[in-house]
């Protein structure tokens, strides 16, 4: 039930930056900190969230079939493959290393 | 596809749909953006939301990165406010397409509350990428609408085969998680300074995962990556660019994304 929560507040935080930009006036904003902050952040939190979903395993750190999802979607990257495609390599690379007895 | 004559605004002549270049990308932005949906829908309900939340997350926060943020949390183990904090943040790029949407299309009335709605990565690139007022009005809402309806849509698929998939990492679902979020990342990474911001919030990332509670290393990240954009000079739209190029077709022929060695 909390969950739902800060579902429906993040619902309402993302629409509110969305408007922000619509309502405000465009001086408030149009400060090039402002969107250096915006664009710096979008890459670190991606970042951070590419590292945490490949190696974090709760509080500790684990080497495990998640790694050769990242090399494998970052080959795919590499040759410009679409997203689904780059999503598939992942998942296809983990699902793989895992029959072989990678964890 | 319709062919419908449209009128654009109340001085525009009627254009035919299928000849309006936006009209075009924005379509075809929307296929491949919506596609991706079905991936955040599988994962989505394998992080632990049910179907309905995952619903709740593609209709009304209708954000790519941040919905995914979203899950990304709840799925390592994080708190609701950890989850909310991560994606309000990875939100915050919306608010600057906000302003710069307002000041080229200008909308008035409930159209500049429905605007706000679609203003995401992919409908602020079609229609930035085109110079004819007119087009990039076009371009906007139907990359904007377009996205919405399919994403959606999507969504909902992924969600239902994700439901009946069963034990998620038999699948390689998590593996699928990680190749997400770096297929988020890659297109951003272009130049130096956005590889060496990568790299910092990356070790940040591994530095605090002992240390402190599950999710909170993302926003640790997030601190770290602000730091770096208030001291920074680098370009002012850095990081700002699109999941998927609308224009990709055009500055490279065949394939979708771009790669970081390509600086611009």
């Amino acid at each position: 039930m909390t969950l739902w929560l800060w579902l429906l507040l993040s619902c309402v935080l993302a629409y509110a930056w969305k408007l922000v930009g619509y309502l405000v006036p465009a001086s408030v904003l149009r400060n090039p900190r402002m969107s250096r902050i915006a664009g710096t952040m979008t890459i670190g939190l991606l970042a951070s969230l590419t590292v945490v979903n490949t190696v974090a395993s709760g509080q500790s750190l684990a080497l495990d079939a998640r790694l050769g999802a990242l090399a494998a979607a970052a080959v795919a990257l590499w040759f410009r493959a679409p997203f689904l495609v780059v999503v598939l390599a992942g998942a296809g690379a983990a699902a793989g290393l895992r029959l072989l007895g990678w964890n | 596809m319709g062919v419908e004559p449209v009128q654009a605004g109340p001085e525009a002549p009627p254009v035919r749909l299928t000849q309006s270049p936006a009209v075009r990308v924005g379509l075809s932005i929307s296929i491949a953006t919506g596609l991706y949906g079905v991936s955040f829908g599988a994962l989505s309900v394998t992080s632990g939301l049910d179907f309905w939340q995952t619903m709740a997350l593609s209709l009304l926060l209708f954000s790519g990165g941040s919905q995914f943020a979203f899950i990304g949390v709840v799925a390592g183990g994080g708190s609701g406010v950890a989850a909310m904090s991560a994606a309000t943040l990875l939100g915050m790029r919306n608010g600057i397409y906000g302003m710069q949407l307002n000041a080229l299309l200008r909308p008035r009335g409930w159209r500049r509350f429905a605007a706000a709605h679609v203003t995401i990565d992919e409908s602020t690139a079609t229609s930035t990428g085109q110079t004819d007022p007119a087009e990039q009005r076009r371009g906007f809402w139907t990359a904007g609408i377009g996205i919405f309806v399919l994403w959606n849509l999507f969504t909902a698929v992924g969600a239902l085969a994700g439901a009946a998939l069963g034990d998620p990492k038999q699948w390689g679902l998590d593996g699928a998680a990680v190749a997400a979020f770096l297929g988020l990342l890659w297109p951003r990474l272009k130049g130096r300074e956005p590889v060496a911001i990568a790299v910092v919030c990356a070790l940040a990332t591994v530095l605090a995962v002992p240390l402190v509670p599950a999710g909170v290393p993302i926003l640790v990240a997030a601190a770290v990556a602000a730091v770096v954009g208030w001291f920074s000079h680098g370009r002012s739209d850095e990081g700002l660019e699109p999941d998927v190029d609308p224009y990709a077709e055009q500055h490279h022929g065949h394939g979708s994304g771009r790669g970081p060695g390509e600086a611009s």
